[in-house]
């Protein structure tokens, strides 16, 4: 069907897991975090790396490079990579790959080297960037997404304080996240006070840099039930891209990828964009979340910063979002859309100690590529 | 002399014109021939209407700032310009829009606006290259 629903709740997802550690290590290659991540994803889902035979990644390494180090040959590959929510996106490859046979056991796999380097190829522009951004100074993440920000601030009236209360809200998550790196409490003013590096932006409105990995084990729904812990149902999945070159973006103030991608997921899953009691929201800088709500319909049109102020995001809230504290405060290594849909299974099977949700149902995974570029969003489920 | 700031690189062929103009203190842009659209970055097929008959146009060089930034730090290897300096995003006149700095006025939050109206300086960086700064109009 156009719409999707027959796929829908097909697959589950049944493994998932970080690589052994995350963080600052400079000890470990890029491929090694990919490769504890798979490992230990299979072990969670009570499968052997021996049963995949589908593998999805994204980032400087192919799948053809992890199905090598694996000793695998895979029967499905997929590299799409598109910005940091390749991932969320390649889980809706792997559900029409799942469901029409096509592989039955797939990994999607992340490792990055972001904070470390090692084992990482060096960055160089492209003809679009190097002729038409680096002459200006710009280069890397904050000096794009800022655009969004200040194009934000002066259509809505958002303001530096509301910013910086996103940054508070996932903090307070992240201080009940034993894997998060960052835990200590902060307030507006700690933003607000933090080094400037770019206004918009003082550090703490910045994601972290990292390095980590992790994987997302699949399976269809039928084989998930003899895997070892409570199965999660992909009940919708959508992704769209609309830019790469950030003038190209239609209105700085909504993605448009975003939208589609939201509408796409719902639509899928027969819900309805307020229907979540849980969200996961790619926060590589503290307008993301908020923009992202807004793009998503779940806020109104410069409303998506109310959210994260009042409370409702926060631990013990109604609507609690970034529960794990997020690319702020929990991990960021670069492509970090593995990480929400981690924390997004490990809540519905109610594994998350001081930070479960409690009767948590459903739960929206939404992550960005580039600067809003691309957006990748599921609705996934503990329920059919 | 030493360069304060990365040269354009690589130039595509299709972005030559932009370029060669430039060195003239000629600000061109990209038009469809078939639907009149103006656009950029360039590119061999108009975006709007995917016909593949594109000319190019001497644009007004006025224009509103879109969007802004004010770095207090370098982000490219090949920046030496010192801290803070304004990184802008440029909607022309004409329609399209283009990354610059916004040059001739005081890096502070508080003198720079959305929309505000901005005006072409053209910076002279190499005998080959001539880049496109914004000021705002006075």
């Amino acid at each position: 069907m156009a719409d999707g629903r027959s796929l829908s709740s097909s697959v589950c997802i049944v493994g998932v897991d970080e690589s052994d550690e995350i963080g600052n290590l400079p000890g470990k290659s890029q491929l090694t975090l990919h490769l504890e991540a798979i490992t230990n994803a299979v072990r969670d889902a009570g499968l052997k790396v021996s049963d995949v035979d589908g593998i999805f990644t994204a980032g400087q390494h192919s799948p053809a490079l992890l199905g090598e180090a694996l000793g695998i040959i895979p029967r499905y590959v997929d590299g799409t990579t598109v910005g940091g929510c390749s991932f969320i996106i390649e889980v809706g490859h792997a559900v029409a790959a799942l469901h029409h046979g096509l592989c039955h056991v797939a990994v999607i796999s992340h490792g990055e080297s972001g904070r470390s380097g090692v084992g990482v190829s060096p960055r160089r522009d492209t003809s679009l960037t190097g002729q038409f951004e680096a002459p200006f100074g710009f280069g890397g993440a904050p000096t794009l997404f800022g655009m969004i920000t200040t194009r934000h601030m002066h259509v809505y009236g958002t303001t530096l304080e509301q910013w910086a209360q996103v940054a508070v809200a996932t903090r307070k998550w992240a201080a009940l996240n034993p894997k998060a790196l960052r835990r200590e409490p902060i307030t507006v003013a700690d933003v607000l006070n933090s080094r400037p590096v770019v206004y918009p932006f003082n550090v703490l409105n910045i994601c972290l840099v990292t390095d980590a990995g992790g994987a997302v084990v699949l399976t269809r729904a039928d084989r998930a039930k003899d895997c070892a812990k409570t199965p999660v149902y992909v009940r919708g999945v959508g992704e769209s891209t609309e830019h790469v070159m950030l003038t190209q973006m239609r209105d700085l103030t909504f993605s448009e990828a975003t939208h589609l991608a939201g509408e796409k997921a719902f639509r899928m899953a027969d819900v309805a964009p307020r229907d979540f009691d849980h969200i996961m929201l790619y926060d590589a800088f503290t307008s993301g979340p908020p923009i992202m709500l807004e793009s998503l319909g779940i806020a109104a049109r410069g409303e998506g910063v109310h959210f994260f102020a009042e409370g409702r995001a926060t631990p013990g809230g109604k609507l609690p979002i970034n529960t794990n504290g997020g690319g702020l405060s929990y991990t960021h290594s670069g492509m970090y859309g593995i990480f929400p849909i981690i924390e997004a299974t490990r809540q519905l099977r109610g594994e998350c100690g001081p930070r479960q949700v409690p009767n948590v149902r459903l739960s929206l995974v939404n992550g960005m590529g580039g600067m809003l570029s691309a957006a990748g969003t599921l609705v996934l489920s503990n329920e059919r | 002399m030493e360069l304060d700031r990365p040269l354009p690189s690589p130039i595509t062929p299709e972005a030559k014109p932009f370029w060669d103009g430039l060195r003239e203190r000629k600000l061109l842009l990209p038009r469809c021939q078939a639907c009149g659209h103006a656009f950029f970055y360039p590119r061999v097929l108009c975006p709007r209407c995917h016909a593949r008959d594109i000319g190019w146009i001497q644009a007004s060089g006025r224009g509103k700032l879109h969007a802004f930034e004010i770095a207090y730090q370098a982000f490219h290897k090949a920046w030496k310009i010192k801290p803070p300096y304004v990184l802008a995003m440029v909607e022309l006149a004409e329609g399209p829009r283009l990354m610059t700095n916004l040059v001739n006025v005081e890096p502070d939050p508080k003198a720079i606006k959305c929309d505000m109206p901005v005006q072409v300086v053209f910076s002279k960086l190499t005998d080959e290259i001539t880049l496109p700064l914004f000021e705002p109009v006075r």
